[in-house]
């Protein structure tokens, strides 16, 4: 009978084979879940991109729920992720900011001229160290934040229509019907 | 026209291989002999074709082919042909080749030496083999064909990565690749073994020295990847507990116990059982890496390109191959204790409890690697587990094998030993570990894992050079040594070698991140580092920022070094560190950037190492390579025998006499 | 860059145009023993980008980050195990080598000690059954004429 152990042992690990390679196909394995879902977003005061002498703060958004959008103009996939925003910016009725991330402002600005701006409006982390507070650790990333300024859910990696309807869109719903 | 024949030939393989695989069995099974018969002159022509696709696959990367999407996506037209050469085993599908290729160099091998197996059984082992290639053949026909052609045919091809253009590179997957792939045919005997239901010991004694060269051959391939992740990664890093390493650490580790129990079970009987499962495993585990590597599974530097499709395939053969071979093993494996009798204080007891520890380390690296994946499935969240998880375990579980260590060539088989001669020298290797300890803290000033390598390493050092002794003593000239017992004593030392190596480095290096502007100096233990600026060079494909490192040492200059910034052809950076060699140290010497971009002639970031003892790790690896080889080389596995017939006994009451007196 | 290129740049250490060597980081260390300290940290915390790789050897520009960070909140006079906390609260526990022993890691713990335990029991059972059995007669000590 204990002969048959390694048997079924084995048989266990093909399972858990079985199921990495199906999970694979569906998920990013180097994904890292962010650990500030259901916590406020940190405290920034960044400088607008187009006007560095103005600075958009944390409180300032405070009281709507909004997208804000980590990109830069070196990165590829923010470039495949852009025409989605631009198509889908407008319909999911939040403001959306875009947050240019460790990038040259000349070449950011020249980047959205180029590929349209579907932002609301757009401010400048050109070091990355409030990007740090809020564990980027990449791009793009997306945070939706509520209201009262508490980070609801990230998104790793460029949006996809079907992450849009999916994922993005029902919670922005389920966010308004909180605070109308 | 190469690739269509080379897509040809791996065809033909194919079909030999499945007949390889399918007709002897069969006939061993009815008793027939043209079928049995058919088995050598299969195993020969899958060879032929397979080696044939392998040289039409290096003819096209030498001849520039890059109307072959696995040359042009490999190789460009700057790119040196010895590199070119490596370039067939530098991704997927050609390593997936170079698999089969050496599945066959163990095939062939086996054939042609083995004329004294009787023929039912190397008819089941050259079966078994013929189907291991005819999965891996039809995995790389219907998933991962080399010879896919990219048309229309670009003027020039990407390049193979540079962190591969390295000599240890080249090297390193065939000869790691003949320890994995040659676990196949200590396998393919326990395979047979169960099939025929020929469990008597000769089986094993024909397996031993297979086995015995597949881990040197493993060994020393784990020694190569080392020191090349030394050499090139730039870092000084030799060992990460990354996933494809572990891949082929845990093979390592159950041939490790596999060889010894081989040894019981071709001696005294007993275990053999346990032998059979351990020739499964330690090949299952080969197969398991080659899955790891390619499925996407886990994520690692190494992996090749991540394709579910090659995953299932990968794995539904996994299944069939290890679950099929379990299920006969748990249907077919001897349920009745055979052999001789052994008491709690006897050689084997020393043997079954290495083999517990090193099995115990292997499952303990399986799990470590595997449970990110075991987390995504339970949602436990994304875990990570790395070098404190597998560094702290494994030394735990090493511990009782390093202690046992001395002991057993001077226990005896069976026990009722000279516990008086035990006491002795577990009296003398405590004394050299003391005294290892003592000269250790004196020296490093009380650096605990520098002291604990030292103790350890003369513990185990010792405890050898004693047993050395004691046959020298003994024996009259000419019988001292048997090439199987100088195998042991070689790789038992390459042990205490490798601790000295691990423990001293990993505690007493030291690394600066330094500015330097030409002319400064920095000082690490009793070297000067003096940098001397930076100029432009070139090579085949690249071009460079090359440093100058003069180091000296009271005075004098020691080593002149030239650490390099290569920017090569299709705009991959890759750092070349300059390492200064050396028995008792490493000095080691890597670029970074200009302090400012923009003026290369002034200061740079620097990083400078000291790394004592650090060669000592591969030097022990090695020993232990020469250990497993020697062991194989023993004259008793190469004598012809009648098919089946045991060894004749020699001198039996003489040696009996001896072994009481010692 | 969150896509498989991300995978591929780490290897080849990133294409042209960016820096590729900038894990070589020299500080402004006080001292031996606070570069000593830095050491040791950076090389128990994982670089997000490269996920293979610790803080200390990736070339990636948030390690470079991440590393300064580091070095701040030293200079900070903060602890290993603030700073740690501190990196934990912004990329959760996977910025750690060292898997933390909770509910869901009980089993990697003790995974090994089970096996170990069971596999003891084993080895033990069998001992006893074997030095029980009658002692063989006074031949050759092996089936084979060794005469060790």
């Amino acid at each position: 009978m204990s002969r048959l152990v390694p048997l079924f042992a084995f048989l266990l690990l093909v399972a858990l084979f079985g199921f990495g390679i199906w999970w694979n196909t569906g998920h990013d394995q180097r994904e890292v879940p962010s650990p500030l879902i259901g916590k406020p977003a940190p405290a920034y005061a960044l400088p607008h991109l187009d006007d560095p002498s103005r600075t958009l703060a944390k409180a300032d958004m405070l009281g709507k729920p909004y997208l804000l959008n980590v990109f830069a103009s070196w990165c590829v996939a923010c470039g495949d992720e852009h025409p989605v925003l631009m198509a889908a910016g407008r319909s999911l009725g939040i403001p959306l900011v875009g947050y240019d991330y460790k990038d040259d402002p000349a070449d950011a600005k020249a980047w959205l001229a180029q590929h349209g701006n579907p932002y609301d409006l757009v401010i400048a982390d050109r070091e990355g160290r409030t990007a740090i507070d809020f564990g980027v650790y990449g791009a793009p990333e997306s945070f939706l934040i509520d209201a009262r300024g508490v980070i609801r859910y990230k998104r790793i990696g460029p949006f996809t229509p079907e992450v849009i309807e999916k994922e993005l869109k029902p919670r922005i719903a389920a966010l308004r019907k909180e605070a109308p | 026209m190469t690739p269509e024949l080379g897509q040809l030939a791996l065809v033909l393989a194919l079909l030999l291989a499945l007949a390889q695989g399918v007709l002897p069995i069969l006939g061993a099974w009815r008793g027939n002999r043209a079928l049995m018969a058919l088995a050598r002159p299969a195993a020969a022509g899958q060879a032929v074709f397979v080696g044939t696709a392998f040289m039409l696959l290096v003819w096209a990367f030498l001849q520039f082919d890059f109307s072959v999407r696995y040359v042009a996506d490999n190789s460009n037209l700057a790119l040196p042909w010895y590199y070119r050469i490596a370039a067939v085993w530098g991704a997927h599908e050609g390593s997936m080749l170079l698999w089969v290729a050496i599945l066959d160099v163990w095939t062939v091998a086996l054939i042609a030496l083995s004329r004294s197996l009787p023929e039912p059984f190397l008819a089941r082992v050259v079966g078994v083999l013929g189907l291991i290639a005819a999965g891996f053949l039809a995995f790389i026909l219907f998933t991962s064909n080399p010879f896919e052609r990219l048309l229309p045919m670009p003027a020039d091809g990407g390049d193979l990565n540079p962190v591969l253009q390295d000599p240890g590179m080249t090297f390193h997957p065939p000869v790691i690749y003949m320890g994995y792939v040659g676990f196949s045919v200590a396998f393919a005997f326990a395979i047979a073994g169960l099939l025929g239901g020929e469990l008597e010991q000769a089986w094993v004694r024909w397996s031993r020295p297979w086995t015995n060269v597949a881990w040197g051959f493993l060994s020393a391939g784990i020694v190569a990847g080392s020191w090349w992740a030394y050499a090139e990664l730039g870092w000084g890093g030799w060992w990460f507990w990354d996933p494809v390493e572990n891949a082929s650490f845990m093979p390592w580790l159950v041939g490790a116990a596999l060889v010894h129990a081989q040894a019981v079970t071709e001696k005294r009987g007993s275990l053999r059982a346990w032998t059979i499962l351990l020739s499964i495993f330690a090949f299952s585990l080969s197969l398991l890496g080659t899955f790891l590597v390619r499925s996407g599974v886990l994520t690692s530097v190494h992996a090749f390109a991540s394709d579910p499709r090659r995953g299932l395939f990968i794995l539904c053969f996994l299944a069939v191959v290890v679950g099929g071979s379990l299920l006969l093993y748990a249907l077919r494996a001897p349920k009745v204790a055979g052999g001789k009798p052994f008491g709690a204080v006897s050689r084997e007891s020393a043997v079954l409890v290495g083999n517990l520890m090193l099995a115990v380390a292997a499952a303990m690296v399986l799990l470590g690697t595997l449970f990110p994946l075991v987390g995504d499935a339970l949602d436990l969240g994304k875990v990570s587990v790395g070098p404190p998880y597998f560094g702290f375990l494994f030394t735990l579980l090493m511990l009782p094998v390093v202690v046992l260590l001395p002991f057993g060539p001077f226990l005896r088989w069976g026990g009722a030993g000279d516990t008086g001669l035990l006491r002795s020298v577990l009296l003398r290797v405590a004394v050299a570990a003391v005294a290892g300890a003592v000269v250790a803290a004196f020296l490093v000033g009380g650096q605990p894992k520098a002291i604990a390598g030292t103790a350890g390493a003369a513990w185990v050092g010792v405890g050898t050079l004693l047993y050395v002794y004691k046959r020298w003593r003994e024996m009259p000239r000419g019988r001292r040594y048997p090439a199987e017992m100088a195998g042991m004593l070689l790789a038992h030392f390459g042990v205490g070698v490798f601790l000295v190596g691990v423990l001293l480095s990993e505690s007493l290096s030291v690394t600066r991140d330094v500015r330097m502007a030409p002319g400064d100096e920095q000082a690490i233990g009793a070297y000067r580092f003096r940098f001397d600026g930076v100029h432009a060079t070139r090579g085949p494909n690249w071009h460079a920022e090359q440093g100058t490192v003069t180091v000296l040492k009271d005075g004098r200059t020691v080593a002149v070094m030239h650490p390099q910034k290569r920017t090569y052809l299709r705009g991959q950076v890759q750092t070349e560190s300059a390492i200064d060699p050396g028995v008792t140290r490493d000095l080691y010497v890597a670029l970074g950037e200009p302090m400012d971009a923009g003026n290369l002639e002034g200061a740079w970031a620097l990083r400078l190492y000291e790394k004592p003892f650090v060669r000592w790790i591969w030097a022990g690896g090695l020993l232990m390579m020469l250990g497993g080889f020697a062991s194989a080389a023993d004259r008793r596995f190469r004598a012809r025998r009648t098919a089946g017939a045991p060894q004749p006994q020699a001198a039996p009451a003489a040696a009996v006499a001896r072994e009481s007196r010692a | 860059m969150h896509a498989p290129f991300r995978l591929l740049a780490c290897v080849l250490l990133l294409a042209a145009g960016l820096a590729a060597a900038q894990a070589i980081d020299p500080l402004p260390f006080r001292d031996r023993a606070e570069e000593v300290r830095f050491q040791n940290l950076t090389r128990q915390l994982r670089c997000l980008v490269c996920q293979n790789e610790n803080l200390a050897d990736s070339n990636a520009d948030l390690a470079r980050d991440l590393r300064h960070e580091v070095f701040g909140l030293m200079r900070q006079g903060k602890s290993d195990g603030e700073i740690k906390q501190y990196l934990v609260d912004r990329y959760s526990r996977f910025v750690l080598y060292d898997p933390p022993l909770d509910r869901g890691t009980v089993l990697l713990w003790f995974g090994p000690a089970l096996i170990l335990l069971a596999g003891g029991a084993v080895v033990w059972l069998t001992i006893r059954r074997r030095s029980r059995a009658a002692p063989a007669a006074a031949t050759a000590p092996t089936d084979n004429g060794d005469d060790w």
